[in-house]
């Protein structure tokens, strides 16, 4: 059919990425946070969980947001190459969700980076995770980072000391928004790989099994007052 | 001397304020404080007004902030000035309201402090704290605040046998506290397992400055609070009706080297000990007759340290009574019932300001539940400035 074959174009070439070993981080609070890769049948409450924050303009949650929200779309709906979806989930609730995309065997493009309970680094685990995934499991070389909120630049260029590499702009940019790139290189992670990433494997089934079924948060410390419409 | 009284309270909360511009989160405060003393209309009775912060001029391209603030909240004609003591410029500051009131110049006095210190990097934040310091014998060979903290802790463990698991239990009885402050830059609790004991521990707690660790450190936060201060003997009492008076029984500060390299012993921290006794005296009481303290603990050995600097604990036995729960809020002396500047956070031209809206608060019986100290009488207040060289304890009592 027309239809098939006009489908079959607008869907970019996948590589097959490597699936990511699960694992689970005991928090500062005590909490445990399994980290995942995130199911395609999962997009609808991974969208859920991200729109209200659409509305949070501090910290650029809306930008963040919306962003994050239109890549999962795109990687639900074959409109992203090479994407990949990690979920944080405490007791099965959503506590952060990454995505990232690999632009070729060597080079990462990290997307987004999004924390729903703040305070205890979930964030931070989250990102460095997906790092672990570019670098080590699916064994590319770097990856372009660039960052939307002063927190995001704070956490990735400053506390990883990413390079700058304004220098090879335009030719070498980010593709959100067309910025001047950050990189992380192999040599900067593996510098600071023991103190950013973390985790225990295998997890436990019991708690992995909390993860099964995720729940979109029913509180966000970004919206006080929030209350989930039916 | 006349006797001065904390009439009103204000504080906003802690943490990520950059939407805000500095003068803009202190009249919150103020205005909170205006509204706790029940002087919101009347509030051009103030006679002066005292800010504290130590760092507009440098991260926040701001100068004249009491004029600006004066203005903001619509006090003029009031007196005002800017006290700055670095992170004791709080304390200072309400000594400063003490000492014009006592001395009979004026008779209303709001002390306010505040900074604003998450519009820059973690990198500006720390050098910004660091110009405290000695600039060519101490920063220009890399000290800074978590440098001397982790210097000081491994001092402290060679001498007295203190843990790294001592100091998370620290951090763990200020986060329990802090988790119930509605104004706490962290309102989560932390246990000992996961920070200390657990196998991600390393990550989730990493090293700041080796042997201080991430929740051995106080947040970087943005906030404000605020006092009103009037004369015991003045006409204007009147107006502060609403809540009961809390008095101002005792005030004290002292100094030390500026570099720490001069002390005799860098784990003798003089002017803590001395700015205390100064404190007891004009207050006429002693360490035993406190019900609770706020001690400054930018870095969680601060608050060990201070503690046995004060008279609460021998030398180096400080984390036996955290060992034993003393210092809980169950305990027999509860210490930092706040959260501390370890959870609530550490915005620092606000915190002496903010250690003693805690003390009025719990002397007024109105902390929050699980935070509340039983029947307490008296409470003391440490603000550190530099690294122990400008120190300011305050003493605050019920009114007998």
């Amino acid at each position: 059919m027309i239809i098939d074959e006009m489908e079959k174009k607008l869907r970019p070439p996948e590589m097959g990425l490597k699936p990511y070993p699960p694992k689970v981080i005991t928090l500062a609070s005590g909490e445990l946070m399994v980290v995942r890769e995130a199911k395609r049948e999962e997009v609808g409450v991974l969208l859920e969980t991200i729109h209200p924050l659409m509305g949070v303009p501090k910290d650029f949650y809306d930008i963040v947001a919306a962003r994050m929200f239109a890549e999962i779309l795109g990687w639900y709906r074959y409109r992203v190459a090479n994407e990949f979806v990690l979920v944080g989930a405490i007791d099965g609730v959503i506590a952060g969700i990454v995505n990232s995309r690999c632009v070729d065997e060597k080079v990462g493009m990290s997307l987004h980076t999004i924390a729903i309970k703040r305070g205890l680094r979930a964030g931070a685990q989250l990102f460095a995770a997906k790092m672990e995934h570019h670098l080590e499991n699916i064994g590319e070389e770097q990856v372009y980072i660039v960052a939307e909120s002063p927190i995001g630049f704070k956490r990735w260029m400053i506390e990883y000391e990413l390079e700058n590499w304004e220098d090879r702009y335009p030719q070498v940019s980010h593709e959100l928004g067309g910025v001047p790139t950050y990189v992380l290189t192999r040599k900067l992670y593996d510098a600071v790989r023991d103190q950013k990433v973390t985790g225990t494997r295998p997890v436990d089934p019991a708690v992995l099994a909390t993860a099964d079924k995720l729940k979109a948060p029913d509180e966000y410390a970004q919206i006080p007052g929030f209350k989930r419409g039916k | 001397m006349r006797k001065v009284a904390i009439v009103g309270i204000g504080h906003t909360v802690f943490g990520n304020l950059s939407e805000f511009d500095l003068v803009d989160v202190m009249s919150f405060a103020s205005a909170n404080a205006l509204e706790d003393a029940g002087i919101l209309k009347d509030r051009k009775i103030i006679d002066q007004l005292f800010v504290a912060n130590m760092g507009g001029g440098i991260i926040n391209h701001q100068t004249g902030i009491a004029s600006a603030l004066v203005s903001r909240i619509d006090l003029e004609p009031a007196m005002a000035e800017l006290v700055e003591n670095g992170p004791a410029s709080g304390a200072s500051a309400i000594k400063c309201g003490f000492a014009a009131i006592a001395s009979g110049m004026v008779d209303t006095v709001m002390v306010t402090g505040g900074e604003l210190m998450r519009t820059v990097t973690g990198w500006k934040g720390t050098d910004f704290v660091a110009t405290l310091l000695h600039p060519e014998v101490e920063y220009n060979y890399g000290l800074t605040l978590p440098a001397f903290a982790g210097i000081f802790t491994r001092m402290y463990m060679e001498r007295y046998g203190l843990t790294e698991r001592d100091l998370a239990l620290v951090a763990v009885k200020d986060h329990e506290n802090g988790a119930r402050n509605p104004y706490a830059h962290v309102q989560i609790p932390v246990t000992v397992e996961a920070i200390h004991e657990g196998e991600n521990a390393h990550v989730i707690n990493n090293y700041v400055a080796e042997p201080v660790r991430l929740y051995g450190t106080c947040p970087v936060s943005d906030g404000a609070a605020s006092l009103i201060l009037c004369a015991m003997d003045s006409p204007k009492m009147k107006y502060f009706t609403k809540k009961e008076p809390v008095l101002i029984s005792g005030i004290g500060s002292a100094t030390d080297t500026h570099c720490v390299h001069h002390r005799k012993d860098p784990l003798d921290l003089k002017a803590v000990h001395l700015g205390a006794e100064r404190a007891y005296k004009m207050a006429g009481l002693k360490p035993e007759d406190m019900s609770f303290a706020e001690l400054h603990d930018a870095f969680v050995i601060l608050e060990l340290a201070i503690s046995e600097e004060v008279g609460f604990f021998q030398k180096g036995k400080a984390q036996e009574a955290v060992r034993e729960g003393v210092t809980r809020i169950d305990g027999r002396l509860p210490i930092n019932t706040s959260g501390g500047l370890k959870a609530k956070g550490h915005p620092v031209g606000a915190t002496g300001v903010s250690q003693v809206y805690e003390l009025v608060k719990q002397l007024r019986g109105e902390a929050e539940e699980g935070r509340q100290v039983k029947n307490p009488k008296h409470g003391l207040a440490v603000n550190f400035g530099g690294f122990g060289n400008n120190v300011v304890a305050t003493i605050c009592s019920k009114e007998a």
